[in-house]
Parts: structure tokens; sequence; C-alpha cells
């Protein structure tokens, strides 16, 4: 057996005195950050199932609460802009508890320099996302910074929603036999943040699919109780998602390439700067483990929303190679769909 | 989507795999070259889909798995100077030299940035005139047009704040150097589509000629790997050694005519180090005299040199086709991407790495 300390190759820099930006990336680099940094040092029973929001019980209400940051460049892209998604993304982390969203909060930290009328255009886009999704944004913060020490604008939203389900959904919730179904295509968020940026034209123009979800998850807690976890797929994508489920249920995952749906628009884009749809974000679908007796019921009921009209079961949960998510492919063959583990990639969210 | 669709029709896929099962009366070992090509066979599982016979092992095509040690260093040194603005491909940001790599250069403070086109980064060295551009000119005969098109345009423009790390390497002598190895065990090759889209096949005539065997030109998506793999079977059970096109809707026997003028103007060809093989003579590029002022190592005397040690790397091994990834002990337990023991588990295209991200299931499902 060959000795580790033989190997010639020289062992790579595995610990680091300084933050990288793999460390945000949302794959395997960031979940080390949060693991050596954060919980130690706060570690609660509410904290410790790091799911994108937590559940509080406040005189006997169950209340939602969670926080997001957006650093996205540019902050105008096709279907959007960091303030849509800065309202949408905390939105939605409350509706994946299943919670009803109430009220946010905002906080701007501005680089010296921003042209207001920009900063007006946010504006407008945030109010308008508050008002599609039915919250108020009822307090806020401004600082601004000197130039070269931000990057134009970076938007902060905390949020809260009530939840008035019994019901708990968490991604140790998965059971073999249960179904994985996706809302919708994926990539498209990340992919028009990513030719906006390279400068990539294609006949049809990629557009951000941030939307509001808390509509469409109320839908599918009315039909049935048998939702076992619910996640937004942003950063990380599809594939960060369904091996979070996989390791917090010690479960396998396997999916069918066939029945993930991708735009052509996309896809095109994914091949030209080679990535994977799979791990490209979306800021407007959402993943659903659910019982095997009712996802038929839920795909249903998915299908007539309009976020959900492309909705597809595209997995299953089994007992076999827990931990992993395995992939049947397009062509026939199987592999593994595995967690990134800190890539190089812009800016997205 | 065009051009890709047609290509990963699982249909088509499994018509050519039971027309290779008909055709293949005993084992075969075949080598992919790119790494490209790799990481295509490994993502849609299609060496699991082969018939038992054919043995797929992968080659030495990724250009991160096989720049050597003290050139990844050299990069870091520069890149690690206050005057200079080091501008490169993502995957080699990764890649660990002696003691620190790129990306944690940046972290430090360096100024370094990420590219999809050599030419962007003339373009940055004409708005940063006060700063020196380092461009990290890596790859075979497939990137090298663009990276000789931006040292022409640099000159056009009389650029003094940009200049190139070069460490191209070449596909030919490669396979030369694997075939005349004691150990060899290949039969026969799928040769880098994109690279002979550049040069043409003409240079592996003499090849197939010399060692007795087939080399198949190859292209990327599913339909054409499996494609490439009945072409050479089909030669090795017909006793033939030649060279044949799988790729025809991209490469001609000639190549790319202007991209080969560029090459030839702008690069010399010259001896290479190859990390995990060694040196290879005439395996890689250097600038020509008349740009010789474009060479970063000339600008940038730095005394990297790094010693490169040459014990039992299992690397070496992994891109020689002597062993897969999966046969190497510390394979994802010692040695996973982000612990990476060396370069092929680093870049994306490198064997390991796709092992890993795409593989892992084989040994817990044993």
């Amino acid at each position: 057996m060959t000795n580790a300390v033989d190997l010639s190759c020289p062992l790579p820099l595995t610990d680091t005195a300084r933050v990288l930006l793999g460390h945000g990336s949302g794959g395997r680099m960031s979940a080390d950050l949060v693991r050596r940094v954060f919980l130690p040092r706060f570690t609660n029973a509410y904290l410790d199932r790091l799911d994108d929001q937590a559940v509080v019980d406040v005189g006997g209400q169950r209340l939602a609460f969670t926080t997001d940051s957006f650093v996205v460049k540019p902050l105008f892209f096709p279907g959007g802009d960091i303030g849509t998604l800065a309202v949408n993304g905390t939105v939605n982390d409350l509706a994946m508890s299943g919670a009803r969203p109430l009220y946010l909060s905002a906080a701007f930290i501005l680089e010296e320099g921003l042209p207001l009328d920009d900063l007006a255009r946010i504006a407008d886009s945030m109010r308008a996302a508050c008002q599609a999704a039915g919250v108020l944004l009822v307090t806020g913060d401004t600082k601004v910074v000197d130039r070269g020490s931000g990057d134009q604008c970076f938007i902060n939203t905390s949020g809260i929603g009530v939840v008035e389900h019994p019901w708990i959904l968490s991604a140790d919730r998965a059971r073999p036999g249960d179904r994985v179904v996706l809302s919708g295509t994926i990539g498209d968020h990340g992919m028009a943040v990513m030719s906006r940026r390279e400068g990539l034209e294609f006949e049809t123009e990629i557009a951000s699919d941030t939307a509001p979800l808390h509509g469409l998850v109320a839908a599918m807690l009315e039909a049935t109780s048998e939702i076992h976890f619910l996640r937004d797929p942003t950063r990380g994508g599809l594939a960060a998602t369904l091996n979070e489920v996989a390791l917090a249920s010690d479960v396998g995952i396997e999916i069918d390439e066939t029945r993930i749906p991708v735009r052509p628009g996309v896809q095109a884009a994914c091949e030209l700067l080679g990535l994977d749809p799979l791990y490209v974000a979306n800021e407007g679908k959402l993943v659903a483990v659910v019982a095997e007796s009712a996802a038929d019921t839920v795909l249903a009921r998915m299908r007539r929303h309009p976020l959900g009209a492309e909705a597809s079961i595209v997995g299953v949960v089994t007992e076999t190679h827990p931990k992993m998510v395995v992939m049947a492919t397009g062509v026939g063959g199987r592999r593994v769909v595995d967690l990134h583990p800190g890539e190089i990639l812009p800016r997205i969210c | 989507m065009k051009y890709v669709h047609e290509f990963r029709d699982g249909a088509r896929i499994r018509t050519t795999i039971d027309e290779i099962r008909r055709s293949v009366s005993r084992p075969w070992t075949i080598m992919e070259i790119c790494g490209g090509q790799t990481h295509s066979i490994v993502k849609h599982g299609l060496d699991e889909m082969l018939p038992r016979e054919i043995r797929l092992v992968h080659g030495p095509g990724c250009p991160v798995c096989v720049t050597p040690l003290a050139t990844i260093d050299r990069a870091i040194a520069i890149a690690s100077r206050p005057d200079v603005t080091f501008v490169s491909f993502g995957d080699m940001l990764r890649v660990p030299g002696s003691t620190t790599d790129l990306l944690r250069v940046k972290s430090a403070g360096g100024d370094v940035r990420i590219v999809y086109s050599p030419l962007d980064a003339v373009r940055l060295a004409q708005k940063v005139p006060d700063r020196q551009v380092v461009f990290f000119g890596i790859g075979f005969e497939t990137t090298a047009p663009a990276n000789a098109m931006a040292v022409l345009q640099a000159a056009r423009l009389g650029l003094t704040n940009f200049s190139m790390l070069v460490s191209h390497v070449l596909v030919p002598p490669a396979i030369e150097a694997l075939l005349g190895s004691p150990d060899n065990l290949v039969q026969a090759f799928l040769t880098a589509g994109h690279v002979c889209t550049v040069m043409g096949w003409t240079e592996y005539e003499p090849i197939a000629v010399r060692y007795g065997v087939p080399l198949v030109v190859t292209g990327f998506e599913p339909l054409d790997i499996v494609q490439g793999a009945l072409m050479a079977v089909r030669q090795l059970e017909r006793g033939r050694a030649e060279v044949e096109n799988q790729y025809t809707r991209s490469v001609s026997r000639e190549g790319n005519r202007a991209a080969r003028d560029v090459l030839a103007r702008v690069f010399r060809v010259c001896d290479r180090e190859w990390r995990g093989i060694g040196r290879i003579p005439g395996s890689g590029f250097r600038l020509s005299e008349p740009f010789a002022a474009f060479d970063a190592e000339r600008r940038f005397r730095t005394d990297a040199a790094a010693p490169e040690t040459t014990s039992a790397c299992i690397a070496g091994l992994v891109l020689r086709g002597r062993k897969k990834p999966s046969e190497c002990p510390a394979f994802g337990t010692l040695c996973t991407p982000d612990r990476p023991l060396g370069a092929p588990m680093v870049s994306s295209e490198g064997a390991c790495a796709a092992y890993y991200h795409f593989r892992r299931y084989q040994p817990a499902m044993k």
C-alpha cells in the first residue's frame, strides 16, 4: 500500500489562513466555514439544523425567521435585479418552512459613487416584489462605504413569517420510497447572470426565474400533509440541495436526467461555459421530497399553479448508496452527482 | 440543441455499443487522450455501458494535470508581485505549487483574474498601462492558436505591459512517449478531436505505422466516443493500424491552416517536462525569437526551481494509463478534490476528479 507521504505530488493547502471565494460558493467549502467558525460558537437547537430558516415558538405561535445577503454582479440582469432577488430570496427562505411571509427588513451597503438613479430603480423593484409577494418592508438601514470598499450595492434582507400548519419540513425527513419533485426548469437564474457577465447572446434571451414561491407552497400544503422537505435550490443548484437531503437523512437519491427540464438557451450557455446545469443557481424553483402516496397529488396541484406548470417527478429516495445522489444519464449510463467542492464562479446572488 | 442532442441520443448510442459487442472477440485496451473525453465518458457513464472486453484507460490530456510544479511555482512567484495582474483560465488557480496556490495568492491581495479568452488579457493590458499583465498560457494545440493570437495582438498594439508564461504541450510526442515505454498497455488511441481540428492528423500517420496502433480522431459527445471506440475495435480485430477520423464534422486531414500558420509564427517546438511522466523531447511550445519580448519567464526572472521529484506517485501511472484512478489506494480516502494529493484530482478534466465526482458509488456498491 502506498503511503501518503511517499506520493510525490505536493500536498495542497487544505487549511487556509484567509477567506477564499470558494467559501461563498454554497458548496463544501461554505459548509466547512460554517462548521468551523460559526457553529461551535453559536450552537443551539435552531441553528444546528442548518436549514435556510429557523422556526421558533413565540408565545405559542410558530414563526419562521431568516436572513440573506445579496451581492450579485451585475446589479441588473434579464428577468430582475438585485432588489427583486433580495425580496424574493428571503420570501422563499420563509416559504420553504411552509410559512406565510409577513414582514421584511432591508439593509443597504452602498459604495460611494453609485448612481442615485440605479438605487431608485432597485428600490422600485423591491417595492414591486414586496407587493407581488404580499409582504411589508417594515424596517431598514443604509450605510455608505468609500469608493473601492464595496461593489456598488450590497443588500441584506431578513424576514418573518407565520407557520400555520403543524408539520416540520426539514432536510432530515426524507425516507426511502419518497419522491423528489422539481417545480420547473433549472439553471435559468445563474445562466442569465453569467451570460450577461460574459457578454453571451443567444437567439432567445435567458431570463432569471426569480419569483416568490410561497403561493405555490401554500397550494402544495393544502393538497397533502405528506411533504417532508422543501428547498429552493439557489447557490450550488439542484445538486447541492439533493446532496444536503441525502446527507441529512442518511438516504440515497436516484434521479433521472431525462426528467429534469432545462431550457435550450440555458443548456447552450452551460455548454459554452463548461458548466453543468445541476450546479447552477435558481431563484424561483423548489424541490420537494414527498411521500410516495402523495406524489401524484402534489404534482397535479403544482402543475395547476403558474410557477409549477413544468413540475416533474425527477427522482426517488433509496436505501441504497446512503448519503449519495446517483443519476441515470440521458444516454443510459449512471453517475454520481456530487456536491461541488467550492467552485470559481462569479457572484450570482 | 443542435450538435449536442443528436450526439447524446440514447438509442443511437446503444445501437453503436451493440455493434461493438458484436465486433469484439477478445480484450482490448484503448486510451482516450483528452481530459474532455475522459470527463464525458465518466459523466455519461459510457465505460460501464461498453462490453467487458473493452478497457478504456485515461490519457495525459489534461493540461492542468501535466503542468510541472516548477512552472506553477513560477506562476505563483510572478502573480505575487505587486506590479503584476496575473490572468489565467480558472482551473489553474486551485493547482497547488510547493507552498501555496493562485487562489491563496489572490486572497492575500495578489491581483489574480480569470478569463475565458486570452484576448481579454490583452484588452486588460490596454486598459491598465501602468500594470504588468501576465497571461498563463497553458494547454495543448487546442488553446495554443488563441494564445498565439493574443501575442500577435499585443505586438500589433505595441504593448510593453503584456507578457505570457508559456507552458504549452503537444499531443503526438506524448503518444510516442507512452508507446515507447516498455510497460505500455495501450493498443489503440482515441485522439483528441479539438487538437486535430487545429493540427489535422498527418502527424499521427507515422505513429500508426511505426508502432502498429490504430488512432481514431474522436469527438467529445457520448455518441462520438462510442463511435470512435467502435472504429478502433474494428481496426484492432482486423489487425489494421491506421489513422481514421470519427470527428468529421470538425476535423480535416490538414487541420486549420490559418491556425497552424499563427502557431508557426509565434511558437517554436521545445522539450517539456510533463508532471507525472517526465521530460519528453519536442513536446512543447515556447515563444519564437521575434516574440521573445513577451516571454514572462524572461521579463520576470524568478528563482522558482522546485526540484521535480519522481518517486512512485500514482498520478504518473494514471496519466500513462497504467492504473485507473479507482485502483489507487488513496483514491477517495486520503485523496479527494478538497484534499488532492495529485493534479489529476484537482482539475475538472483530471481523470481522478472525474472518477471522484461521477463514480464514487462503485466502491460502495461492490
